[in-house]
């Protein structure tokens, strides 16, 4: 690990303005995506600001009837909350999926948002890679792609982002508060948040450096069967190959709403308006299940390893509303 | 930089370079070899320890990060003289091979069994809303972050299950 400096700050404006007076200083939170980076020579942070102890480590209901979530709550505490657990069970649902017991004992939600690819390319140090070194090349296009995206990609990065928290959250249509190193705050919708690699794969979010995140808000909870479901390689404690946040909302036999974001797929969690349009008024049967995969895969493109994720998405789908059918 | 923190009941004062891994600071400046180091990046459990009673990898976290708390290692769980009731089920049950997961498996299989107690669900938990029950589901799925390269998998369930008494 390349040496840093190390400093604990004490409130989120402190830790914001000790940002922006020490260029390239990073915030290191649950420190579980930080240090396996910084130990690979990936992340080399001359100064790391550690924020677990500057509070936001709350979970309150909003005047809208919503939650506001503490940057610095654990994925385990946000998981086992009671309010979570009964009003956006998706979001516990993926939660869980993620990681391990003792990860999630760590992972903040912040640190979870912003957590990096697990590309393999990305990790090894050495092969081409435009999000590790801009401008290198992307090996994975090419070379071994199986966990990569099917959508969103760009002729310099095919990596997926790989929270399960924030696929949930983005079916929630979540939004992220923030401060900056001059006190200044503002608030993002989690639609707006990641970006696509585009030919900046490095830029992963539309945060500013030593931007802080505060928190992260959810509306008031909305009324439907909510499931997360997530493939994968074994059946605990592996990433997504695919994974599915639904919300849907029915009224007698027919979907009246339907939520959905996926994981697995894309370089941020995906939404496809046209694929919920598809759902509504149908019965959410395999025809209607088709129609909106159909529309979810329109632009999709394998890249050799990854082909089997296309059939794969579109079988998960039709189980996820036959499931949420079924409720 | 100077750290103080409580390893096993004993307060500890060092001084440590801040790239120095919790697991570090325990095997390499405290002589804790109880917690073994596998993979070194969060991917086999080998390495859980108890801070402030939760379980958490060692590895993936710097020890100053843990100024003023109290980690609890294996060697703090229990000895030769005083075996806790989840060493003892281990042995009885052959809850390992080479053992070189099981202080870890040890580790978070009490926090395990603390977390179910607590009412805290899990991947595997049909009703969120409800307490999770004690099933081998449950647990297999809980004990996910805890490999064991020599698979005495069944085995450390049947451990687990009889300290739940279930
Ligand atoms: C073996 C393994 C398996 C995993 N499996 C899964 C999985 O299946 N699903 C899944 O979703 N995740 C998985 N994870 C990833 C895990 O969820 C993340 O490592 C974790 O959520 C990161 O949170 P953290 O608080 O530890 O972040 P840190 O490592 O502390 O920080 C991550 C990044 O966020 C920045 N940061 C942190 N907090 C803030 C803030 N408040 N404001 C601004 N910047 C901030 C840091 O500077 C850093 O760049 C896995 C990890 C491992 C090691
Ligand atoms: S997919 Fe993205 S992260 Fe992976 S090698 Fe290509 S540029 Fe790097
Ligand atoms: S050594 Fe820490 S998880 Fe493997
Ligand atoms: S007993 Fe050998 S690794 Fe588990």
């Amino acid at each position: 690990m390349r040496p840093f400096t190390y400093e604990r700050a004490e409130s989120p404006e402190q830790a914001a303005r000790a940002a922006a007076e020490t260029p390239g200083a990073r915030f290191i939170a649950g420190g579980t995506n930080l240090i396996d980076l910084m130990k690979h020579g990936i992340e080399t942070p001359p100064h790391l600001i550690d924020v677990t102890r500057i509070g936001l480590d709350r979970i309150e209901e909003t005047a809208e009837g919503g939650l506001r979530i503490g940057a610095m709550v654990r994925n385990a505490d946000l998981a086992a909350d009671m309010r979570v657990r009964r009003d956006y069970p998706v979001l516990a649902r993926a939660l869980l999926a993620g990681a391990s017991g003792q990860l999630r004992n760590k992972a903040t939600t912040g640190g979870n948002l912003l957590q990096r690819t697990r590309c393999l390319y990305f990790y090894d140090g050495i092969t081409p890679c435009n999000k590790r070194r801009p401008g290198s090349g992307c090996a994975a296009i090419g070379g071994v792609n199986r966990m990569h995206v099917i959508v969103g990609a760009s002729d310099h990065c095919i990596a997926t982002h790989p929270s399960d928290m924030a696929v949930a959250l983005s079916a929630l249509d979540a939004r992220v508060e923030t401060v900056n190193g001059g006190g200044a705050t503002r608030t993002i919708a989690l639609a707006d948040f990641y970006r696509l690699p585009g030919d900046r794969p490095e830029q992963e979010t539309v945060l500013a450096p030593g931007e802080l995140i505060t928190a992260v808000t959810l509306p008031a909870p909305v009324e439907g069967a909510q499931l997360y479901r997530k493939v994968r390689d074994r059946a605990s404690y592996a990433f997504a190959l695919v994974s599915i946040a639904a919300i849907i909302r029915r009224e007698g036999r027919a979907i009246a709403e339907a939520r959905l974001a996926f994981g697995g797929i894309a370089p941020k969690p995906w939404r496809v308006e046209a694929a919920e349009a598809a759902l509504t008024g149908s019965d959410g049967g395999r025809a209607a299940a088709d129609a909106a995969a159909d529309a979810i895969l329109a632009d999709a493109e394998g890249r050799g390893e990854n082909d089997f994720k296309l059939p794969l998405l579109r079988r998960v789908l039709a189980t996820v509303l036959g499931e949420a059918m079924a409720r | 930089m100077r750290l103080s923190l409580t390893v096993n009941g004993e307060a500890r004062v060092l001084e440590l370079d801040p790239r120095t891994t919790l697991l570090d600071m325990l095997r390499e400046h405290l002589r804790l070899t109880g917690s073994k180091k596998g993979c070194d990046h969060g991917q086999c459990g080998a390495c859980t320890v108890l801070v402030e009673g939760r379980r958490l990898y060692s590895c993936l976290s710097l020890a100053v990060m843990h100024e003023g708390e109290a980690v609890t290692t294996i060697e703090g769980i229990g000895g030769k003289d005083a075996l806790h009731p989840m060493q003892r089920a281990f042995l009885r049950h052959d809850g390992f091979q080479c053992g070189y997961c099981t202080p870890g498996q040890i580790c978070s299989a009490i926090a395990v069994l603390e977390e179910m107690a607590a009412g805290r669900p899990s991947h595997a938990t049909e009703d969120l809303e409800a307490a999770p029950p004690l099933t081998d589901a449950e647990l297999r799925e809980r004990m996910s972050g805890n490999l064991c390269r020599c698979a005495a998998y069944p085995n450390i369930i049947a451990a687990i299950r009889e300290v739940a008494g279930a």
